[in-house]
């Protein structure tokens, strides 16, 4: 260590003003990108799990579940709206209470950083790798699967309101979510068998139809099955909607489920988010 | 409140359920001092301390630091205080020179990230990923991000256990020459040569309890405490002696073995004996 140098008395640069809040949380969602691109783990499981799932079932079923639409396209819309939840609900629900076992919220309290700042890192961290994932489904689907890209602004427009509203109300609850896990380990164990018990009831790896009724009830009260269904009116055709459960694509009811959950979702983090874990008062 | 205090306290208490962990502590710290606070694992240093950086609640009691209540503290207050927790916060994808410099943006003065980088001796690691460090890395870089934003005060948790004496040598070093630029430290430790070495003033914490207030030289009243004179009689069988006037003890002897006294010792209580009888052994 050397002991030459002094904390330099304020320079003569007047009053250095701090950096704004946009220009904290751009900065804050650079770091998070890089952490996440660095975790060789995460980038695996968050950007490949969707694909290699839908390379098996691709493999395994290829018939037509109704006039011109295949089970892979079917199952495809599914898996998309599974890779949004995994980019937030997963990826949040189990790297932060690994980040706050580690002590680096604890240490982010300690300094001036305002407290959204830390939220808008997630959020951008979120939003570009959801961006990526989904681009890279689709691109494996339009050349492998024949799936056919929305062919009017109107479905482009559907997808993003949808991929929006599902994606927001994923990071909220994966956030929320979070505070459940008392240490590291357990976020997986925690967010893990919600995530796969969704994916199995809502619609993913079974036809939606096909399930019990009572199976499809407890899906709708939860946010996969909406993000599902509303993709299924962007990819597949118009005539598919008659064999939705409320015999259309319901896109109204979409929007209201989705955005009640991301209400709930923010009401749950304002409430009960911790940054230090319980052992720490 | 007195401005040149730093930090001021009085009759703070704290429980955890039945658990009083601090049970009624008056402390002041004077600006510029450096303060350490000494006690046995759950005496409630870390408590104090946690409270004082604004990471507990307390349940009674009036505390000041840097004149306002840390209980509720602004962006501000914050940037004027720094912090080294016990646990360290990993940032294991990143490199040192990235963490370092992402923390310099929380402030609006903050020092040179590359020149802190080499006062904490890590210019060698710069473009080391963080969990490639030693442990005793690690600790320097938690006192890099607890400096880069230039503070008046600087709270220092155990920030040298897990250090080889070299290591600890050197950062002595780099807290002597904080002090000196006038940056108010307050540090807990369980060494007592590292109380001797570095503080102004010890507080012994007993209990939940300040048990004294004072120079380490002056601890227990070291300074007027008996000395014990050790020798050996001509026929080899120790000898002890406690006295007021050493001196003229030492003088006796030696007129009585007509020059050389065997095996002489002159010792006063260290600075350990005293510490150890306050807390109770």
């Amino acid at each position: 260590m050397t002991t030459t140098t002094k904390p330099s008395a304020p320079v003569a640069a007047g009053h250095a003003r701090r950096l704004g809040g946009g220009a904290l949380a751009l900065r804050q969602g650079r770091l998070e990108i890089t952490q996440f691109l660095r975790s060789r783990e995460s980038v695996v499981f968050t950007m490949g799990f969707p694909v290699i799932m839908i390379l098996i079932f691709a493999a395994i079923f290829n018939d037509e579940i109704a006039p011109g639409v295949s089970y892979t396209q079917y199952f495809i819309t599914g898996m998309i709206a599974t890779g949004l939840m995994t980019v937030s609900f997963q990826n949040l629900g189990i790297w932060i209470p690994i980040e706050r076992d580690r002590g680096v919220l604890k240490r982010y309290r300690g300094t001036p950083m305002p407290k959204w700042v830390w939220f808008a890192g997630k959020v951008l961290m979120v939003v570009a790798i959801g961006v990526a994932e989904t681009a890279l489904l689709l691109a494996v689907s339009v050349a492998l699967f024949d799936l056919d890209l929305p062919g009017t602004a109107g479905r482009w427009l559907t997808f993003g309101w949808v991929s929006v509203l599902g994606v927001t109300a994923c990071t909220l609850c994966g956030i929320a979510i979070s505070s459940l896990a008392r240490t590291a380990r357990s976020g997986s164990a925690v967010v893990t068998p919600v995530a796969l018990v969704l994916q199995f009831i809502s619609g993913v790896f079974f036809v939606f139809t096909s399930l019990p009724s009572w199976m499809q009830q407890v899906a709708a009260l939860f946010p996969l099955k909406w993000m599902c269904q509303g993709l299924r009116a962007v990819f597949l055709p118009e005539s598919f909607g008659a064999r939705e459960p409320g015999g259309s694509f319901e896109l109204g009811r979409v929007a209201l489920v989705l955005a009640l959950w991301c209400v709930i979702g923010l009401v749950l983090c304002m409430t009960t988010f911790r940054w230090t874990t319980k052992r720490d008062g | 409140m007195d401005d040149q205090l730093a930090i001021s306290v009085r009759g703070l208490r704290k429980a955890y359920g039945d658990n009083v962990a601090v049970a009624g502590v008056d402390l002041d710290v004077h600006r510029g001092e450096v303060f350490a606070l000494l006690g046995p694992n759950g005496a409630g240093k870390t408590t104090t301390v946690e409270i004082l950086e604004g990471y507990r609640q307390r349940d009674a009691g009036e505390v000041r630091v840097l004149g306002s209540d840390p209980a509720d503290p602004d962006a501000h207050h914050r940037s004027r205080v720094g912090i080294v927790l016990q646990g360290t916060g990993e940032f294991d994808e990143l490199t040192v020179a990235e963490v370092v410099r992402h923390f310099s943006g929380f402030y609006a003065d903050a020092d040179d990230p590359d020149k802190v980088i080499e006062r904490v001796g890590l210019a060698g690691k710069a473009t080391a990923r963080t969990h490639t460090l030693s442990g005793g890395q690690k600790r320097r870089l938690d006192v890099a991000l607890g400096i880069i934003g230039r503070p008046e005060l600087l709270f220092l948790d155990e920030p040298t256990t897990g250090f080889d004496p070299e290591a600890r040598r050197e950062f002595w070093e780099l807290i002597r020459d904080l002090a000196a630029a006038g940056t108010t430290i307050v540090l807990t430790t369980h060494y007592l040569d590292e109380a001797e070495a570095l503080a102004d003033r010890v507080g012994v914490i007993a209990a939940g309890r300040l048990v004294e207030v004072a120079p380490p030289d002056r601890l227990g009243n070291r300074q007027e405490a008996l000395a014990t004179v050790s020798w050996r009689t001509p026929d080899g069988t120790p000898e002890t002696a406690q006295s007021a006037t050493p001196t003229a003890l030492v003088a006796e002897l030696a007129a009585r073995f007509g020059g050389e006294v065997p095996g002489l010792t002159v010792t006063r209580p260290t600075l350990e004996d005293v510490y150890l009888e306050m807390i109770g052994h």
